[in-house]
């Protein structure tokens, strides 16, 4: 059970999550933010619950849908919003953009555009971690998509082998960028598939905070015992188009969620049951909330007017 | 100390040599630790250091391309050892999406620390997917350094810099080498070496790579025997590339032929061709000659295969074209025929 304190911390990283994106949304128009954007709305209770209940230090990798997990583990909007801008100050000194956002010294230490590529990356981490006799933890987060790629299947077999100490988060929205997984599956269940591997595996309504650290709780006690990797099957709803801020319900090639479908589908609105359970009151909430916009509005002022990199920057960061 | 070694005895000690030092070293791939070590260049790593340092994997160059990577990341200093160049290829979306370019994306914040090594093959009916040397690939790409060793001494000393080097580095080494012996110097380690003049001379500037500075020095030799002294240099590490001493050559000699083991269609010989030609514009008193493979894939049976790939022979010829020489009667030389020392079958 969560504390008000806990609740109220992880309610302020799904609002910091959810309003810099809707800020993201906003400003995309006037076109300074040249970066093409994978939005995670609905997506944001999977690396806020995961990584609550990781012990520190932890390390994660992540996609090109990496917002919510960027800030889920720094709460930086500062360099995410100038590195979304391009500007000396983002995090990769505008060399990143929006689809390679890492944060070394916070546990994020790659993410990437090309499907499936950072899973190998998380399995090499864990591996460093078994040489080393750490017992710190690695997760992995990655689309329903990157099961169709070789990687994918080659890292958990290695993982396996080994029994590296390394969680596997998919992140199920059903889609590979338009194509539902019954034009992609050759199987039923991902859940059934992963089982005939040494492999724990859970699952769990992504959209729910509370439902997902409960299930990684209890698959991480589980790996803990059986010395064996983990994965973690997790559904969400992707409320917005593959790449872009806007909704894209019209293109036909799925329904629009009726609006009670959409409360369900929303982790904000189904972690205020809990929140309330907590004891905590709506105008709690607004505190956290008002203070998250004056963040994200003072990081999207300072990202505008910071500099872009200069010219020399250009031959810069090849080499060590 | 100054030791005569074969090539596979100073990688394996190279390499064991770096394990001794750093605890953060290990050396992994697919049949590694096996009772053929890499063609004993693995040999007494396992013995010596146990398999949490020394390790097989399964056939997945992709994902073990990506576990060096991700392990590089987390402080460890990995090989990642291959016993074919061709094979790389699998690894490709590790290599030139994520290894290349994930310190540049990171605005240099992360930093990879990882060897690949990789044997070029040859002979015995290798055929097209056996026998890459892909330097000139992997070279495209910023951020990876690309190294071939010729010499047992390179061999040592360049696998050991290699390690050390904080960039992610490709060594080639190809097959026949393996057998070849030299002296040593264990304790001579530069950083990653560029060109070398391996043998002097004033007539002509042969920039090679790999097995190719071996064909030049017999082309040398036989060379020599009709008053032509030609300069060898072997590039050894091709990316970053320094031409410098290529540019110093042939301000002596006027001439220049690039003997590359390589397509040269788009590769690493046009790169150096290009550049040299803008650099030794007026001292050049010939355009600059090259040999390479055949523009076809690798064939397996002998016959094609001896027409396939550049030799001492391709060498000379090229030579006395820039020279204007008339053509040496090669009829009784005899060159270099590998079936002396490579008996195949792999």
């Amino acid at each position: 059970m969560l504390s008000k304190g806990e609740g109220l911390k992880l309610y302020r990283q799904l609002v910091l999550i959810r309003r810099a994106e809707e800020a993201v949304r906003a400003v995309y128009h006037e076109n300074d933010m040249k970066t093409p954007v994978h939005l995670g709305i609905g997506q944001e209770a999977i690396p806020v619950g995961v990584c609550h209940c990781l012990p520190n230090p932890r390390t994660a990798f992540g996609t090109y849908r990496n917002h919510a997990l960027y800030l889920a583990l720094t709460e930086d909007t500062d360099r995410f919003f100038a590195e979304l801008y391009g500007k000396e100050g983002g995090l990769g000194r505008g060399k990143a953009g929006s689809m390679h956002l890492c944060a070394p010294d916070q546990g994020l230490l790659a993410t990437s555009a090309v499907v499936a590529t950072t899973i190998p990356l998380a399995v090499g981490a864990a591996l460093a971690h078994a040489y080393r006799n750490e017992r710190q933890p690695v997760a992995v987060f990655f689309g329903d998509g990157a099961m169709e790629e070789g990687a994918f299947w080659e890292s958990l077999n290695f993982a396996c082998h080994r029994s590296l100490n390394i969680l596997f988060v998919c992140e199920d929205n059903g889609l590979a960028i338009h194509a539902s997984a019954s034009e992609r599956r050759g199987f039923s269940s991902i859940s059934d598939v992963i089982r005939g591997f040494r492999c724990c595996v859970g699952s769990a309504d992504g959209s729910d905070l509370v439902a997902v650290m409960e299930a990684t709780n209890r698959l991480h006690a589980e790996m803990a015992s059986s010395s064996q990797p983990g994965f973690l099957h997790l559904r969400y709803f992707r409320f917005l188009e593959h790449v872009g801020v806007n909704e894209d319900f019209s293109a036909g090639y799925r329904q629009a969620p009726s609006e009670e479908e959409r409360n369900a589908l929303d982790p904000l609105i189904r972690f205020y049951a809990h929140l309330d359970r907590l004891g905590c009151t709506a105008s709690e909430r607004r505190i956290i909330e008002t203070e998250v916009d004056a963040q994200i509005q003072r990081s999207l002022r300072s990202a505008k007017e910071g500099l872009f990199p200069d010219a020399a920057a250009l031959y810069e960061d090849v080499w060590v | 100390m100054n030791t005569i070694m074969t090539y596979r005895d100073a990688l394996a000690l190279a390499a064991a040599k770096e394990m001794d030092a750093d605890h953060r070293v290990f050396v992994f791939g697919l049949d590694v630790p096996d009772h053929k070590r890499i063609f004993g260049s693995t040999q007494g790593l396992v013995e010596k250091f146990g398999s949490s340092r020394c390790f097989g994997t399964p056939l997945s160059e992709d994902a073990m391309t990506g576990v060096a990577i991700g392990a590089a990341l987390s402080g460890l200093r990995p090989v990642h050892v291959h016993i074919r160049a061709d094979f790389l290829l699998l690894g490709m979306n590790q290599i030139a999406n994520v290894m290349s370019s994930l310190r540049y994306m990171s605005g240099g914040a992360l930093r990879l620390p990882l060897v690949i090594r990789a044997v070029i093959g040859r002979g015995w009916g290798q055929g097209a997917q056996h026998s890459k040397s892909l330097h000139g690939l992997f070279g495209h790409f910023p951020g990876i350094k690309v190294g071939l060793p010729t010499s047992p001494q390179d061999a040592y000393s360049m696998l050991r810099a290699a390690i050390r080097d904080d960039n992610p580095v490709i060594l080639l080494e190809h097959r026949w080498l393996y057998d070849i012996e030299g002296r040593v110097n264990e304790e001579y380690v530069p950083p990653l070496p560029g060109p070398a003049v391996v043998r002097a001379g004033s007539d002509a500037t042969v920039a090679c790579t790999s097995w190719m500075t071996i064909e030049a020095m017999k082309a040398a030799e036989v060379l020599e025997r009709h008053s032509i002294n030609i300069e060898v240099i072997d590039m050894r590490t091709v990316a970053p590339l320094d031409e410098g001493i290529v540019a110093a050559s042939i301000a002596k000699t006027g001439h220049c032929l690039i003997a590359d083991y390589d397509w040269l269609y788009a590769g690493f010989s046009a790169e150096l061709a290009a550049r040299l030609a803008h650099r030794c514009f007026g001292a050049l008193r010939k355009p600059i000659e090259r040999v390479g493979f055949a523009p076809v894939p690798c064939p397996t049976t002998r016959p094609l295969e001896n027409l396939f790939y550049p030799s001492a022979v391709q060498i000379i010829r090229a030579v006395e074209r820039l020279l204007d020489l008339d053509s040496i009667d090669l009829s009784q030389e005899s060159f270099y025929c590998y079936e002396e020392r490579f008996k195949g079958p792999f």
